[in-house]
């Protein structure tokens, strides 16, 4: 029997193998929506239970990794709406990298807030789209929309995100 | 402006706050995580929801009264 066949079987050994096969992208995945080490590795394990959870409806025949990442991408849409405003982007993630110094630190703060305060469903597709630049088709699958929507939810979190910006005061160009 | 001026203009303000993930490293085994978690929390019976029981009822209660309204359901469904 083939491993994707055991573990809708229930077999644990296979489950274990897909775990070890998959659990550093599906962590990776997550941890570029939350934006949190600790939370992503909760989230991991949630999507993992979830999984195993599930096996009865996962077809053998099926995509594991497309399944496993729509299953991640849930479970942290999940948590993007219990904690919201419960929890603030990390330093360490939000602003690693940011090089340009004219941008003040109270801007960026702004900038931060504004997207903190998106709606769930609207802040994972700009989140995904915007600043982690992933292709259309990938948020679509992980988020198990079509592109269209994704398109329609990137351009209204973009409409959201100039509007709540313009109204803290920083410097966004009229559309 | 288009979309994707739009879209463009706005992660490079994003892009100036909040910059990409770099660290997606996992570095733990979470497996024993896992495993506990699936022994702490079976999976759960999956009941049906008082809603649709109710609404079955009402269903159920309209068919029995009005049996006139019999042809105009199926003609809908």
């Amino acid at each position: 029997m083939e491993l994707l066949e055991r573990f809708a079987a229930g077999d644990l050994e296979a489950f274990e193998a897909l775990f070890r096969e998959h659990h550093k992208e599906v962590y990776a995945w997550i941890v570029r929506i939350v934006r949190d080490h600790g939370i992503a590795e909760d989230l991991t394990v949630e999507t993992f239970w979830r999984i195993y959870r599930a096996r009865d409806r996962f077809d053998p025949a099926g995509n594991f990794r497309a399944w496993a990442r729509r299953i991640a991408t849930n479970a942290a849409l999940d948590h993007l709406r219990t904690a919201r405003r419960e929890t603030e982007l990390p330093e360490d993630l939000a602003s690693a990298g940011t090089a340009d110094p004219a941008v003040r630190r109270e801007a960026r703060e702004r900038i931060r807030k504004a997207f903190q305060e998106l709606p769930p469903k609207y802040r994972l597709v700009a989140t995904l789209a915007l600043i982690e630049e992933e292709p259309y088709y990938n948020i679509a699958e992980a988020a198990g929309i079509s592109i269209a929507l994704v398109k329609v939810r990137v351009f209204r979190a973009v409409r959201m995100l100039r509007k709540k910006l313009n109204s803290l005061g920083v410097e966004v160009n009229a559309k | 402006m288009s979309n994707a001026e739009n879209n463009k203009e706005m992660k490079e303000l994003l892009g100036q706050a909040i910059a990409p993930a770099q660290d997606t490293e996992l570095r733990r085994d979470l497996w024993p995580q896992v495993l506990r978690k699936l022994e702490e929390q079976p999976a759960p019976v999956v009941g049906i929801p008082w809603f649709d029981w109710a609404l079955a009822a009402i269903l159920s209660a309209v068919l029995v009264f009005f049996p006139g309204s019999i042809p105009a359901l199926l003609y809908h469904l």
